[in-house]
């Protein structure tokens, strides 16, 4: 065992489950029960890091979440994690830790170079200088490299994360003495109560002084039967290591779980996310956070053995690890005095300098009786020792101001523990809103006790400023129980004695920055942000240049923006700025706390979001099938649809001119399942649709379909689709892929919120019904083969009309519609039939040669018929006059459909609108990019003025040659063939660098007259 | 994040099982026609927007399907209660219609 | 203006322990009136009076700030500085901040470090790339740099990116615009305080206004929370807070207030370094000379002025990077925010003059705001000066939500940026 080793009585390192592990590649040895923290300082390790902008050397300073130094880079490869602080890891056997700072070594750092010019690098010196634009990259480019710690890993996270979602009636944040009461009080008044701990064990501060009493018990004694009774109680439940990192409105909790960090790599169970997300709304919540000693600022504090004096404490009594042989503490109040007294019985030499001038005469007895060197009115002026603290300069401090009244001893020391106070973790209560209370007498920002008991959000113990013991236990339990009865509860028997040994508390000094008898700036550098490199001048400078607004000393100088969240330096940098200002702390205010409390993982937050769970694919009824022919697939909105089915040998092209050809020539057969469908029903379904679409539909008989247009009150397209009329009171409407969701929440709106007395009822069956359009000449000879009781002849069943019949012995309606221009029949039937239709479609289409295609050849076959795409061929700026399609429009409906009035607006109405038209190149074999700009002239020196842009463009097998949609200014006009030959119908289409000559047509290139659909 | 009532439903539930409806209580001009761009514009457009008590639409999507009306403080999240769209719209009148 | 930020400057006044550093900005009581009050002290507000001052002339200027100055959306926006917007209006409005983005440090004498490090907006579906398409020629056409990247550049250029077929919506490819970047936000508002300070405009924080003074028609006046100020010309730039300055001019404004969030992981070395957008995954993501990872929330599709959201979009959000960048999945959150967004049914701002005579408003920027800056604020200078919109704004009036005449820039602002 190392010399730095002492066997505490309950300590919570167990002695004889050694441990090794590495750090920046050297092997170590610890205890089961370490972190890695106390097992390098038991080691002697004491400069583990490089500051960030100085090169300083920088050791372990807290033992939690508040270390701003001791940031680790832990494990290798995949399950490489950076930033960890030393504290809060877990020691395990084969625990690799490698150094986040220092280069190209820790025993020599580059950056400390340019620390020895750290007076010319002031807080905010970037933004004086580097002023030339053309060379910021390069100083930018080594700005960055000499900043950041640890490094991201290089590979996908073998491990996983999960999310809990759960409800309770109590919430404890915090597993110390007071929250411990609380949930005993709660989990006996038979609350669901859940307790949260960040650390391994519950226990807070107790696990550091085992030795305190309540109620005549030793803590430790005291503590277990507490823990022991609260996992006895079904109705509570304790999280240890869990960290609540966020509060949030209305009383939710957001908390960590790690479960497996703990755990050797190779020990962990594969099946068990890393870490758990647990989102917890509760009706109250106990705040029981306590606080973290912040430190005294004074010269050349970031030296390694520095610390503040409770982690010294911590070290001793909870790990047995003494950080050093000859000790000097510092303090301005009582907190620091058991400490002392446990350092000097467990051997080490200690000194205990107070600032005070009176103090509390019961602990100074107790600490002298411990051989502990007392010495009043001293302030440390600076430390020495560069990478490891060999001692310190006192000075004499007048007994009421901060300043120097004289010299003082100089101390030789090996470990240097300073105390200013504390400060609470309020973090929490500020995040939904709540600002913390300063407290003038404690120094300190605080929870109100009755936090903000409207919204059931409580604070107890040390949080609330209640730092003594046995106050803050007779505070929870007084509190506790109010919260019970506000919850119609109350604790049934008293929770006993709860008298401890503390004597009275004396006041601290209220003293921040420890004065050195020089100017500030012209002393030894006093920091108070460490992982920031912000010092005490940092911030006078800021108020100098006139950065006064707190908000803006933090900005200016980075005070508080560390991953430690500024958990030893706020208080520290807000009351020095307090005093450069002549304000009192409270007017100077806090900065905003913003979560996290402490940092949470990327893959925790995320959950099972992650990879393949990332969102749902949704597939059709038929994706077996299509997968079996081997289509590729296009994500449409959340659904995966067949994109092309190629063929050995076949690219995107080969493969659509094929499936275009077959479609145009023979049969093809699509897969329409995607599109949405809502069920409408009701005597006033007509009326509805006629306020919904911008067609009339008061003449629609049972078994026709329509196209309808669906604008927006804007008089934009928004969504387009057939709906067919099944009875005079029922309607089947059909949406876009991707607008199905939309559009039913639009029209539930319009029902609800403006025309409830209609009497309509919607209802979204999309995946209730698979549709399989069989397409082409040839469709009507294969869909004779599997369908006997629908007369399939063209005076019988007409476009745009639907038949209810069987298909392959299946129920079916049949709808006559084309979104190809070519005869075709849409064949919808359950959905649980889909692939068994799709299949028998198949077989009885294989004499005619019958070919699967995908939406790019839908896309092909609409566009040579001038059908747009809502979403491609529009962009919510497209009126359906822009897109030529009056015949779609009902302006003579008696009721003002929705958008419609927009038509008539100044701009709406005006000339040089942009119009759907169709473009063609000289060079047939060319294929304009879909997004080629339409300009007037080829010369495309910029700004060239342009007049609208390609929507649509391919190939067309059918006509050997490229055709494309645009939407053109003034478009309509300029078609070729309303003898517009002006030269007006002569443009450009502009992509990539090329100007293409285009002839502006009408967009219809086949079967303008719409023959082919009606055979 | 949020817990709503759904009057519909009569129930608390989590903000991520609706949808925000927007402004509540702007009603369709009954005849659009006669109103003049401003007016239709004011009518598609203009939004309250208050820093404070806010009457507001949401939906229950995953639920009901069904929108309702939360008056809401939009400076502190802090909601007065739900109602359903006729009730709330008495509970709005009586205050004058004010925000 | 006399350049006194230097490295010359920075080594004299280190010699003599940085006490010589002169106040960044003037802290000024309000005077009884000005001849342009100027409400918010964000970026775009102090811009518009440093431009008064030097392009037009203007020197009795007060900025007054409820808060303190640049405490707004200029503290607290993921500092995307591009101009790859779709239409001619929007995009050229931009392009004329960009260009003045180019100059800005040296024009400041304050290094607002303007990184261009390129700006990449992905595309995941066929619908993403026409887009990308129409959008890039159009820039070209307009002057703006801006080129189309396929799948396969895009993964050379930016190696950690996953492009994989297999991913939930692959990547197809990219915009790319090379001079797009990021800025260090505080340092815009501070440079631009400074500079304007130099000018003799009166800062004036804490300054809260509480009523406007409106007689006949025009602007004569405001109430403030530290007394009246008498001016004839106030222009209101105070982005999340502009509908509640409407009101009290009896001016309605189609504006919602939406919190946008956005947080940042703990420092790490050199690993992103470029911008990186993705609207269909809905998350956009860079990397400070801090290296932090900072990345962009979506919307929240609620009203409110808490400047706080709610945590299924940050969930949401960090699924989305690790879609793009599942080696982050280890890396820590650190701190998270949010601001308030005014947003508009074009998703386009409004630089306006409005019915009443003298009151001019900039607004409605949603999540366009700081890229804008300097551009926002010399154009809405030019607008108050000359009472009459620069030709970069004039489509950008409020009349545009009578005549219908709208700049649906909605696909290229996308998610929040």
């Amino acid at each position: 065992m190392s010399s730095y080793r002492v066997r505490r009585p309950g300590a919570r390192v167990d002695f004889d489950k050694p441990l090794t592990f590495s750090f920046d590649g050297q092997a170590y040895d610890g205890f089961a029960g370490d972190t890695l923290a106390s097992a390098l300082l038991a080691n002697g390790t004491r400069m583990l890091a490089r500051s960030f902008k100085y090169g300083r050397p920088r050791g372990i300073i807290g033992t939690g979440p508040e270390e701003p130094n001791a940031l680790m880079q832990i494990e290798t490869g995949a399950h490489t994690i950076p930033n960890l602080k030393a504290t809060q890891v877990e020691l395990y056997d084969g625990l690799v830790a490698r150094r986040t700072t220092g280069w190209p070594t820790l025993e020599f750092d580059l950056k400390s170079l340019g620390g020895l010019f750290s007076r010319f690098m002031p807080a905010g010196f970037y933004y004086k200088t580097f002023q030339n634009q053309k060379l910021w990259p390069k100083f930018e480019h080594i700005i960055r490299q000499a900043a950041g710690y640890g490094s991201a890993p290089s590979e996908p996270d073998p491990e996983t994360y999960d999310h809990s979602h759960r409800h309770a009636q109590v919430v404890i944040v915090g597993g110390g003495a007071s929250g411990l009461l609380a949930a005993l009080l709660a989990g006996r008044a038979g609350l669901k109560v859940v307790l949260l701990d960040e650390q391994n064990e519950c226990g807070g501060w107790l696990l550091s002084s085992p030795h305190s009493v309540i109620g005549g018990e030793q803590a430790s004694a005291w503590l277990k039967s507490a823990v022991g009774e609260l996992q006895s109680l079904p109705n509570v439940q304790v999280l240890t290591r869990t960290s609540a990192f966020a509060l949030h409105d209305m009383n939710l909790v957001l908390a960590v779980e790690q479960l497996q960090d703990h755990l050797p790599i190779a020990d962990r169970a594969a099946h068990q996310p890393r870490q758990r997300l647990h989102r917890i709304r509760a009706e109250r919540v106990v705040l029981a956070t306590g606080a973290i000693e912040r430190p005294l600022v004074f010269g050349n504090n970031d030296v390694p053995g520095i610390m503040t004096a409770s982690a010294l404490t911590t070290y001793l009594n909870r790990y047995g690890v003494a950080v050093g042989k000859r000790i000097l503490l510092q303090t301005s109040n009582d907190h620091v005095y058991q400490g002392a007294a446990d350092l000097a019985r467990a051997g080490c030499e200690v000194v205990l300098a107070d600032t005070r001038t009176r103090i509390n005469p019961a602990w100074e007895k107790r600490v002298r009786a411990a051989g502990v060197d007392v010495r009043t009115g001293f302030g440390i002026a600076y430390a020495r020792g560069r990478r490891a603290v060999t001692g310190a300069q006192l000075v004499k401090l007048d007994a009421q101001r901060n300043v120097v009244v004289g010299s003082g001893p100089s101390i030789d020391c090996d470990a240097l523990g300073s105390s200013g106070g504390l400060s609470p973790t309020v973090h929490l209560y500020c995040h939904d809103g709540g600002r913390p209370h300063w407290d003038e007498e404690r120094l300190a920002f605080v929870v109100p006790e009755a936090g903000r008991a409207k919204s059931g959000i409580y604070g107890v113990g040390a949080v609330t400023g209640e730092f003594g013991l046995q106050n803050a236990l007779e505070q929870t339990e007084r509190i506790t129980r109010e919260l019970l009865s506000s919850l119609g509860k109350s604790a049934p028997t008293s929770s006993g004695n709860l008298k401890t040994d503390e004597p009275d508390a004396t006041p601290a000094r209220r003293i921040f920055r420890v004065p050195d008898g020089r100017a500030e700036g012209h002393g030894k550098k006093a920091f108070v942000d460490f992982q920031n490199d912000v010092s005490a001048a940092d911030i006078h400078l800021a108020v100098r240049e006139n950065y006064r607004s707190i908000e803006h000393i933090k900005r200016y100088t980075a005070l508080g923006f560390g991953t430690d969240q500024g958990k030893l330096s706020n208080v520290n940098g807000f009351a020095i700025a307090a005093d450069v200002l002549g304000k009192s702390i409270p007017e100077v205010g806090t900065t905003t706390y913003r979560p996290a409390y402490s940092p949470v993982t990327f893959g925790t937050l995320a959950g099972a979001h992650a990879g393949d769970t990332f969102e749902p694919r949704r597939y059709s009824p038929m994706q077996a099938a299509h997968v079996a022919r081997g289509a590729e697939f296009e994500p449409v909105g959340q659904w995966l649809r067949p994109w092309y089915f190629p063929q050995t040998g076949e690219d995107l092209h080969a493969a659509v001119r094929r499936e275009c050809l077959a479609a145009r020539r023979g049969v093809g057969i699509m897969d329409a399942s995607t599109l949405g469908k809502i069920d409408l029903r009701g005597k006033d379904v007509r009326e509805f649709l006629n306020r919904v679409y911008a067609n009339a539909w008061t003449q629609l008989a049972p078994g026709k379909c329509r196209y309808g247009l669906m604008l927006d009150e804007n008089g934009m397209v928004m969504d387009d689709g057939v709906t067919a009329c099944v009875a005079d009171n029922h309607f089947l409407m059909t949406t876009t892929t991707g607008g199905a969701a939309r559009v039913m929440t639009w029209l539930e709106k319009w029902h609800q919120t403006e025309w409830p007395d209609l009497d309509v009822y919607m209802t979204s069956v999309t995946d209730h019904w698979a549709t399989a359009a069989v397409v082409g000449p040839k469709s009507r000879q294969v869909l004779a083969k599997i369908c006997s009781d629908i007369d399939l002849s063209p005076s019988a069943f007409k476009f745009m009309d639907w038949r209810e019949g069987t298909v392959a012995g299946v129920p079916a309606r049949v709808f006559r519609i084309s979104f190809s221009g070519e005869l075709a029949f849409e064949v919808n039937v359950d959905a649980n039939y889909g692939h068994h239709v799709w299949e028998a479609l198949m077989d009885g289409g294989r004499e005619f040669d019958i070919t699967p295609y995908g939406t790019e050849t839908m896309h092909v076959l609409r566009a040579e018929k001038g059908f747009i795409i809502v979403g491609q061929d529009t962009d919510g700026s497209m009126t359906p006059l822009d897109l030529d399609m009056a015949w779609a429009v009902g302006m003579k409906k008696p009721f003002s459909f929705i958008g419609k009035r927009s038509f008539a607006r100044s701009d709406t109405a005006g000339p040089n609108r942009k119009q759907l038209v169709g473009l063609l190149t000289d060079d047939p074999q060319i294929v304009l990019a879909e997004g080629a700009q339409v300009i007037e002239r080829a010369d495309v020196t910029p700004p060239a003025a342009m007049l609208g842009h390609v929507t649509s463009s391919y190939y067309s097998p059918e006509l050997g040659r490229s055709i494309a949609l645009a939407v053109v200014r003034d478009g309509i006009a300029r078609r070729s063939e309303d003898g517009h030959k002006s030269g007006r119908d002569l443009l450009y289409a502009y992509a990539g660098g090329k100007a293409h000559k285009v002839t502006v047509v009408s967009p219809v290139f086949v079967d303008p007259k719409g023959d082919r659909q009606n055979v | 994040m949020f817990v709503l009532f759904c009057p519909h439903c009569g129930e608390k539930r989590e903000e991520e099982e609706f949808g925000y409806g927007g402004e509540a209580f702007i009603p369709r001009p009954a005849t659009p026609e006669a109103l003049d761009d401003e007016a239709w514009g004011d009518y598609l457009f203009m939004r309250k927007n208050p820093k404070g008590w806010h009457w507001e639409m949401w939906s229950h999507n995953t639920g009901c399907r069904k929108f309702f009306v939360v008056k809401r403080n939009t400076a502190t999240n802090a909601i007065a209660g739900s109602w359903t769209l006729a009730e709330g719209r008495k509970a709005y009148d009586a205050e004058g219609g004010s925000t | 203006m006399r350049k006194d930020y230097s490295s010359w400057s920075l080594f004299t006044k280190g010699l003599r322990h940085n006490e010589g550093w002169n106040p960044a900005w003037r802290s000024a009581e309000p005077k009884p009136s000005y001849d342009v009050v100027i409400v918010g002290a964000g970026g775009h507000g102090l811009a518009t009076a440093y431009y008064l001052a030097k392009d037009h002339g203007v020197r009795n200027i007060a900025v007054l700030e409820k808060g303190y100055l640049g405490g707004g959306n200029t503290a607290r926006n993921t500092t995307i500085v591009r101009s790859n917007y779709l239409w001619d209006e929007a995009a050229l409005l931009y392009e004329h901040a960009l260009k003045l983005w180019e100059g800005l440090t040296e024009d400041l004498n304050f290094n607002v470090m303007f990184s261009q490090r390129g700006v990449f907006n992905l595309g995941h579906t066929l619908q993403d790339m026409r887009d990308i398409e129409r959008r890039v020629n159009a820039n070209n056409l307009d002057g703006i740099d801006a080129m189309v990247l396929d799948a396969a550049e895009v993964k050379r250029r930016i190696p950690i990116l996953n492009t994989s077929k297999s991913a939930r919506y692959p990547v197809l490819g990219a915009s790319f615009q090379p001079r797009g970047g990021v800025a260090r936000h505080d340092a815009v508002a501070w440079g631009f305080a400074r500079a304007a300070s130099k000018y003799g405009v009166d800062i004036i924080e804490n300054c809260e206004v509480t009523g406007m003074d409106i007689a006949n028609g025009r602007i004569a006046g405001l109430e403030t929370t530290r007394g009246t100020i008498r001016s004839e010309r106030v222009g209101c730039v105070a982005s999340g807070h502009s509908s509640v300055l409407a009101k009290m001019a009896g001016i309605r404004m189609p504006i919602e207030s939406h919190p946008l969030q956005a947080f940042v992981s703990e420092s790490m070395k050199p690993v992103l370094d470029t911008v990186v957008m993705s609207n269909a995954v809905h998350g956009y993501a860079s990397q400070s000379d801090k290296g932090e990872l900072v990345i962009g929330a979506g919307i929240d599709h609620y009203t409110s002025y808490t400047q706080r959201g709610s945590p299924h979009i940050i969930e949401h959000t960090a699924a989305a990077i690790l879609e793009l960048f599942p080696m982050f999945s280890r890396a820590r959150m650190n701190r998270q925010w949010g601001g308030i967004v005014d947003t508009t049914p074009d998703a386009c701002p409004i630089i306006s003059k409005t019915k009443v005579k003298g009151l001019y408003f900039n607004c409605g920027w949603g999540t366009g705001g700081f890229k804008a800056t300097p551009g926002s604020g010399n154009v809405f200078a030019h607008t108050i000066a000359r009472d009459d919109p620069h030709p970069l704004n004039r489509a950008f009036d409020l009349a545009r939500f009578s005549t219908g005449h709208l700049i649906d820039e909605h696909g290229a602002a996308g998610v929040a940026h």
